[in-house]
């Protein structure tokens, strides 16, 4: 972890990791007692009549509540289903955890496969959307809002993590064949290959896409700073990318799709970076629904009462509260922070120091913004002091003197507008 | 899915650059103290006394009110201590005791705690103090008067009230020298030009004050001076005299610099500094009081949060 320097003059700067020409071959997690795939619903009203305890499911099946389409999850293993059971995610997202306890031979479901022979976009939806890196292909459906082009970025969005550029160094074909599905089977006009400028000589010209270089410092890696550097626009209130006709997605999203087209079967693997106590880097390769707990085992982590685990890199990750938590499609990284080094936020106010307004990416003016967030005052926030300019770097957070989880109230905000927006239509 | 291991769970970032409230001011505070031991050494006992008794009754009131207005003491985070120091460095060394506990009482409630304590505060808090008290008071705040208790071997009065009422001949004698040691009259622990520049270096490359601030503050005083000497130099002193005498320097790098009541852009820090440096010139050449500082900081804490309007554009915004 950087910490001020004594001669705290200068402001700190990032880099993302730039991964070294060995590329490190992934440690494969050994399957685990009990594997749980996360459904993205709630359960019921009506009990389902395939999701019960005691059902067979294969590996590459494609579960779902009742006979409606969608949502459904792929079965990342071929076993017997303990449970079923309610799962609450981020922001009051509703799942349906269904725990497996896998048999230890695979066997494949050949549903896709029989897709496979005449694929088509509904195909690509209807399987992948939980593919490794969480392509978010349902969002091609919508006729109201066409997407037009899709932005792939090839680094990682967080500090530390190389999930994603790893992918796109290793699998280069792989990701190749993915763009081509997407441009012949999902029918988008235009796919960016966004990359990080150090790499952009080695990537140039291999893909069949548009290959753009973009900065290597933190955070022009976040998909909000890269929208804004591509497009020059940020999403105002009420906005979500799909409103522009632009879709993000991961480079280990993109190699899934190559990899699911050519092998006619749904990747169940997902590479992770792992990030012990000490700051030491670990790259695993596990399926979707690994309990954490297994594959820090796998690495050697101890994981003690007051610790701190986190999906995700250091800066935008998401810190999750139990080891038996599943790896999900968009987890790129497991971060382990041990008890001692961890600094606590506080409620201490804002004494306009001004750290956060010189190192704000967006240029926003921070410290007035808190102060009407601190406030709940979230839409004079949004209309005076430019809450939607936010990309969501952290950054703020990370250098507030009087430690003010900036982020959280930003993060809050946008979801409360977020929230008002739909109950005022509805009463329209 | 539930653990029996409690992990800590909170929102991102999960860094923290490890910068603190207390750590700030603690530093504040021994970037002031060359200056202040310097003070004690000159004026002896009275301004130990002084310097003491501010700090001690600036932490006081600040934990009486918070005991008063069931708050979290907030005592720990040694706001309170800096503002009774500086406080106490600007006082002359001879002030009675009660002037000293109505000074702080006046910071660190009124022009703090009131507003919501720190960072809320719209001046800096000893400055509010000091122009309020010297106005009450007068004759307490007349740095010759201490001469009745206190011997000094260096020119006996206050080189900016004699530069007032007498011209640039008065305190020509006075040289440079003195002025940077500290051999002069003046606060308690604010005459030493050279204290306060090693306090003010050590902020600034810290981290904990902005190079902007002090520097236009000081260059534009030193232009506004040469002005003034090069039209009348019988009338007025020249630039290096206000840049070591009165409360210059201790101005730039202590007073103008509180956190709450400055800008936080880069090109409002200069402004801000630049016209505390002219507004402080124009009242010492053309009025009322020998020095300018305390009501030119005044005006610009006032002029803060309109010209921190002077701001980037956030990204993705056109008007």
């Amino acid at each position: 972890m950087l910490s001020k320097p004594f001669f705290g003059y200068a402001k700190p700067r990032f880099q993302y990791e730039i991964l070294s020409a060995a590329l490190p071959q992934p440690k494969a997690i050994a399957m685990p007692d009990a594997m749980t795939v996360l459904l993205p619903r709630a359960m019921g009203p009506q009990p389902s009549a395939t999701l019960k305890a005691g059902t067979r499911v294969k590996t590459g099946q494609r579960l779902t509540w009742d006979d409606h389409p969608a949502p459904a999850v792929v079965a990342t293993v071929t076993g017997t289903i303990r449970s079923v059971t309610p799962h609450l995610g981020d922001y009051g997202r509703n799942y349906t955890a269904i725990a497996i306890a896998p048999e230890s031979r695979d066997e494949w479901d050949d549903q896709f496969g029989e897709a496979c022979k005449q694929i088509d976009r509904q195909a690509l939806i209807d399987f992948l959307t939980g593919a490794p890196g969480a392509p978010p292909l349902e969002k091609l459906a919508d006729p109201k809002k066409p997407v037009q082009t899709i932005v792939i970025y090839g680094g990682d969005t967080d500090l530390l993590v190389d999930t994603n550029l790893y992918v796109l160094k290793s699998q280069t074909a792989t990701v190749n064949q993915g763009i081509r599905a997407l441009k012949e089977i999902a029918a988008v006009e235009k796919i960016v290959l966004a990359v990080p400028r150090e790499s952009f000589q080695n990537f140039d010209g291999h893909f069949e896409a548009d290959v753009l270089a973009v900065s290597n410092a933190y955070p022009f890696g976040q998909p909000l700073m890269l929208f804004y550097q591509l497009f020059g626009k940020v999403l105002d209130q009420g906005q979500a990318f799909e409103d522009h006709g632009v879709m993000f997605m991961r480079a280990e999203a993109v190699a899934a799709i190559g990899k699911a087209v050519a092998d006619a079967r749904v990747p169940i693997e997902k590479i992770l970076t792992v990030l012990d106590k000490q700051g030491r880097k670990h790259f695993v390769s596990a399926r979707i629904g690994t309990p954490i707990g297994a594959i820090l085992k796998a690495v050697g982590i101890t994981l003690n009462d007051r610790d701190r685990l986190v999906f995700g890199g250091p800066m935008t990750g998401t810190a999750v509260y139990s080891e038996e938590q599943p790896i999900q499609p968009d987890t790129d990284a497991i971060m382990v922070q041990d008890s001692s080094r961890i600094i606590l936020t506080s409620d201490y106010p804002c004494i306009n120091c001004g750290e956060c307004v010189r190192i704000c990416p967006s240029k926003m003016a921070v410290n007035l913004l808190i102060r009407f967030l601190e406030a709940s005052q979230y839409q004079e926030g949004a209309d005076l002091y430019d809450l939607y300019s936010c990309v969501e770097c952290g950054l703020c957070s990370f250098v507030c003197v009087s430690r003010i989880p900036i982020l959280q109230y930003i993060k809050l905000a946008k979801f409360e507008l977020a929230r008002a927006v739909p109950a005022e239509e509805e009463n329209e | 899915m539930n653990s029996p291991k409690k992990l800590i769970v909170s929102h991102a970032p999960f860094w923290h650059i490890g910068s603190a409230v207390p750590e700030r001011n603690y530093n504040t505070f021994i970037a002031a103290l060359p200056a202040a031991l310097v003070g004690i050494s000159i004026y002896g006992t009275p301004a130990l006394a002084v310097m003491c008794l501010s700090v001690a009754s600036a932490i006081g009131w600040e934990y009486l009110l918070t005991v008063a207005s069931r708050r979290p003491n907030t005592v720990g985070d040694g706001h309170a201590a800096v503002i009774g120091l500086i406080f106490g460095m600007l006082l002359p060394a001879a002030v009675p005791w009660w002037l000293v506990l109505t000074g702080t009482f006046v910071a660190v409630i009124i022009g703090k705690q009131i507003f919501g304590g720190i960072g809320a505060n719209p001046f800096s808090p000893p400055v509010l103090a000091y122009a309020i008290l010297s106005v009450a008071w007068r004759a307490h705040f007349d740095f010759d008067a201490q001469l009745i208790n206190i011997d000094v071997d260096f020119a006996p009065f206050y080189p900016l009230l004699a530069a007032k009422a007498f011209g640039a001949q008065a305190v020509a004698d006075i040289s440079l020298g003195d002025l940077l040691v500290g051999r002069q009259i003046g606060g308690a622990g604010s005459t030493s030009g050279l204290a306060l520049l090693i306090g003010g270096i050590y902020l600034v490359a810290r981290g904990y004050v902005r190079w902007e601030i002090p520097l236009a503050f000081i260059v534009s005083l030193m232009f506004t001076a040469t002005l003034f000497h090069v039209a009348n130099p019988a009338a007025y002193a020249s630039p290096l005299f206000h840049l070591f005498t009165g409360f210059t320097l201790i101005g730039a790098f202590f007073l103008a610099t509180d956190d709450s009541a400055s800008p936080v852009n880069t090109i409002p820090m200069l402004i801000y500094g630049a016209v505390g440096g002219i507004m402080t010139m124009l009242i010492r050449n053309i009025g009322a009081t020998p020095d300018g500082v305390i009501f030119a900081v005044l005006l610009i804490n006032l002029m803060n949060p309109l010209v921190d309007k002077i701001r980037p554009k956030a990204i993705g915004k056109v008007a």
